[in-house]
């Protein structure tokens, strides 16, 4: 019997590392015989820790929620032979409490995270790994591979979903000695983990991925651009580059050919506009990262000035699948001009939040509800947002909406990279779009006039309204702002920065109205809209009379107790404080 | 505190293949916990890289600090995920335990807090980064029990 503990970020973070020593401890010496082994992230972040009994016999059991009390318990009913079916979330031999949210996933990128241990070429090796790049260096017709990728249909999966073919065939007809591959791993997003989770996961299809496309476009040298702040996933590369340098599969006369490759990770700083292609060169460069005019492209004119292709972390680990199965087996799935799986990473008010890898042309309804189980606590779907700083609010409206790269654009949204940040009736949209102004207006470099001024103003107008301070006309200004910082702005930051502000303006403009004209929020979210008074409900305890620091409340011990509006600074605190959910906020 | 460990940086040619004046800033943050004019002036001097240039680089990343910070970083995350799940409330509660905003270092130098966007642990939002340890899924009202961890912990990791 093995036992596996998924020790990605997520699962550490809900103690799985706890769990790994409580298992160790509880079966060493004169303990039950068990294999105990690591692996990445299977997807279901919120079901964590989650830890994995593979029987001799080949069935398989998924546990969830296994903190460091669930091990004794699990350890019993194993030895009992029994299955502990409160925890029980997957089986391979009959149902499990999560098995819709697999049984529609489809996974291409994901296919050995959560199964195999990140930190073992070995696991790598027994699930597939490394054949396609060997099969590539056997034959040896990097034109033939190119065309392979162009049929395949993938697009990137950073954001701009360009042909990765089409772009390393650009690559490999530059002409220049050195040429050099970037492996994307920025992941600037806030509200998306797909990256990371794949890294921390999967680090050897990423990197395999890349050989296959330094050998297409011939690089002998590439970089991968890491996130500071993703330790887990930097610690597990620099584990895959070694060992794959060891066995001989990267580095110099890779398996005895002529071929050499060389990739060397560089973490970044913490600047968000760094993921854009042309920052991040400059930032392995050494300098400030700050977009500059394209063309010419990375692909003619890039780092040290040598061609060089960018691609998304996401983009690499497709590569090796589509070597191995082949162009048609990729392009089967998905709609006319998108094809393959795209992942997302699941946040918000979804019932489950995680990493789902679904076949491109499926419906945002049937990744929400039928995989993702629907709304917390049963609340009411309102939006979805995708894209992140770059994206847009997609309404519950349009649901059925399906996605690909162009479906998606149409509502006024993004692709992205995959970030999708579901919103319920709580959730005030002018405060989404007012959030992700600060986020842009903050990682503006402030290259460009528009940008740098344009969504500064924008962020004050939108700070006004959520304050309460709106005025007739700040919404015909938010439009007209956003027009021009769209078009005058160099790079994609800027140019994408008013989307979370127009797809609001679009499908929720009376929110914005209500807003400015009522003074009133119909989230309940913007604390300066809100109206406190006291119900009956109240038995003039006096709690909230204490901590009020306008001495806005007033009433006599053990009778109802009063809010003086004039008074009132909306502090929440009465709220807050209150036991007996007396003071309602309107 | 400041560790006064010799580093050395002569082998740093900027604009040359190597890139190195990012590497070389996150060793100086790695080794002092933050980047001191003095440090500054030692990476001028010893690889030749015009003072304006290190600046100009050292502030456009946030990454980099320029105060000393606490012995325990306490980072929150307000990404779009922790933003709708309430990643304020968390904020408000450790800016009253700890009695400093964000940005700020505890006058005891026991804690610095900073907000982050995004730490990658979107589904367990609200999300908070205490040094290595990450705690998800959080209310206001745990954060007291939290923060006395570390103030107890001579060093120690605490369980949630
Ligand atoms: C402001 C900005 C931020 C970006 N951030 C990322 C990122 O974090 N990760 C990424 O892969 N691409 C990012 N991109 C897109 C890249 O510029 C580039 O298109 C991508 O890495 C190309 O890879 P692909 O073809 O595989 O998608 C960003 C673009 C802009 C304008
Ligand atoms: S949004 Fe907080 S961890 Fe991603």
């Amino acid at each position: 019997m093995k036992i596996v503990v998924g020790l990605g970020t997520c699962g550490i973070a809900a103690g799985a590392e706890h769990t790994w020593r409580e298992l160790e401890a509880r079966t060493g010496n004169g303990g039950p015989k068990v294999e105990l082994a690591k692996t990445g992230c299977v997807g279901m972040c919120y079901r964590e820790p989650l830890v994995e009994v593979r029987m001799d016999d080949g069935r398989r059991f998924l546990y969830g929620g296994v903190g460091k009390d669930q091990v004794e318990p699990l350890l019993a009913a194993l030895a009992e032979g029994k299955v502990l079916d409160d925890l029980l979330v997957w089986t391979d031999v009959g149902a499990g409490s999560e098995a819709a949210y697999l049984a529609r996933q489809n996974r291409i990128v994901l296919r050995n995270c959560g199964t195999i241990d990140p930190e073992r070429i070995d696991d790598y090796l027994a699930a597939g790994g490394y054949v396609a790049l060997r099969k590539v260096l056997a034959e040896n017709d990097p034109d033939g591979l190119i065309n392979l990728m162009v049929e395949s249909g993938l697009r990137g999966r950073g954001g701009a979903g360009f042909l990765t073919g089409m772009k390393w065939r650009f690559t490999r007809l530059a002409p220049g000695a050195h040429k050099y591959i970037i492996c994307n791993a920025d992941e600037g997003d806030p509200g998306a983990f797909m990256d990371r989770s794949v890294l921390e996961s999967d680090p050897h299809a990423v990197l395999e991925g890349m050989a296959i496309g330094a050998f297409a476009i011939g690089a002998d040298h590439g970089y991968i651009y890491v996130r500071a702040e993703y330790p887990k996933a930097i610690e597990r590369l620099l584990i895959a580059i070694a060992q794959a340098e060891e066995r001989g599969l990267l580095g110099e006369k890779i398996q005895g050919t002529d071929v050499s490759f060389q990739v060397r990770l560089k973490e970044g700083a913490g600047a968000f506009v760094c993921g854009e292609e042309t920052a991040l060169i400059g930032s392995i460069e050494g300098k400030r990262g700050m977009p500059r005019v394209r063309p010419p492209f990375p692909a003619t004119k890039g780092l040290w000035g040598c061609p060089t292709n960018i691609n998304n972390v996401e983009t690499f680990a497709n590569v090796p699948w589509i070597v191995s199965h082949g162009a048609s087996a990729f392009n089967s799935l998905g709609t006319r001009n998108s094809k393959g799986t795209k992942v997302f990473a699941m946040a918000g008010k979804v019932k489950r939040g995680g990493l789902v890898e679904v076949p491109m042309g499926i419906s945002i309804r049937e990744v929400v509800f039928d995989i993702c189980g629907g709304i917390k606590e049963d609340r009411k779907f309102k939006a979805v947002q995708m894209g992140g700083p770059s994206g847009g609010c997609i309404p519950a409206d349009l649901q059925d909406t399906v996605i690909d790269y162009e479906s998606i654009t149409k509502t006024g949204a993004i692709m992205g990279s995959g970030g999708l940040v579901v919103m319920d009736e709580t959730t005030c949209m002018v405060d989404i779009a007012r959030f992700f102004l600060e986020f842009t207006q903050r990682e503006s470099c402030g290259k460009c006039t528009f940008c740098r001024v344009g969504t500064k103003r924008m962020l004050e107008t939108l700070t006004r309204i959520c304050g309460g301070e709106g005025k007739d006309g700040d919404l015909e200004l938010l439009e007209q702002l956003a027009g021009l910082v769209k078009n005058n702005s160099l790079c994609g930051l800027g140019q994408s920065a008013p989307n979370p502000v127009q797809t609001t303006l679009k499908y929720f403009r009376s929110e914005y109205e209500a807003h400015i004209t009522n003074r009133k929020c119909p989230a309940h979210s913007c604390q300066k809209l809100l109206t406190y008074d006291i119900t009956a409900a109240c038995n003039g305890c006096d709690a909230c009379g204490r901590v009020c620091p306008s001495q806005a409340i007033t009433g006599e011990k053990k009778k109802l107790h009063q809010i003086d509006h004039a008074k009132c600074i909306q502090c929440d605190e009465c709220f807050k404080t209150c036991k007996f959910h007396a003071i309602v906020r309107n | 505190m400041i560790s006064h460990r010799k580093l050395d940086f002569r082998t740093l040619h900027f604009g040359g293949e190597e890139g190195k004046l990012i590497p070389a800033l996150q060793k100086v943050q790695e080794t002092d916990g933050y980047i001191s004019r003095e440090r500054i002036l030692e990476i001028h001097r010893q690889s030749g890289v015009p003072l304006s240039q290190i600046y100009g680089v050292a502030t456009f990343y946030a990454q980099f600090r320029f105060h000393p910070v606490g012995k325990n970083i306490v980072r929150v995350c307000h990404g779009t995920a922790c933003h709708v799940s309430g990643a304020k409330g968390i904020t408000e509660a450790l800016e009253e335990e700890l009695g400093v905003a964000n940005g700020e270092t505890t006058p005891d130098r026991q804690f610095t807090l900073d907000t982050v966007s995004c730490l990658g642990c979107c589904s367990l939002a609200p999300v908070i980064m205490i040094n290595n340890d990450t705690y998800g899924n959080l209310l206001p009202k745990q954060i007291k029990k939290i923060v006395k961890g570390y103030r107890e912990a001579a060093g120690g990791v605490v369980q949630p």
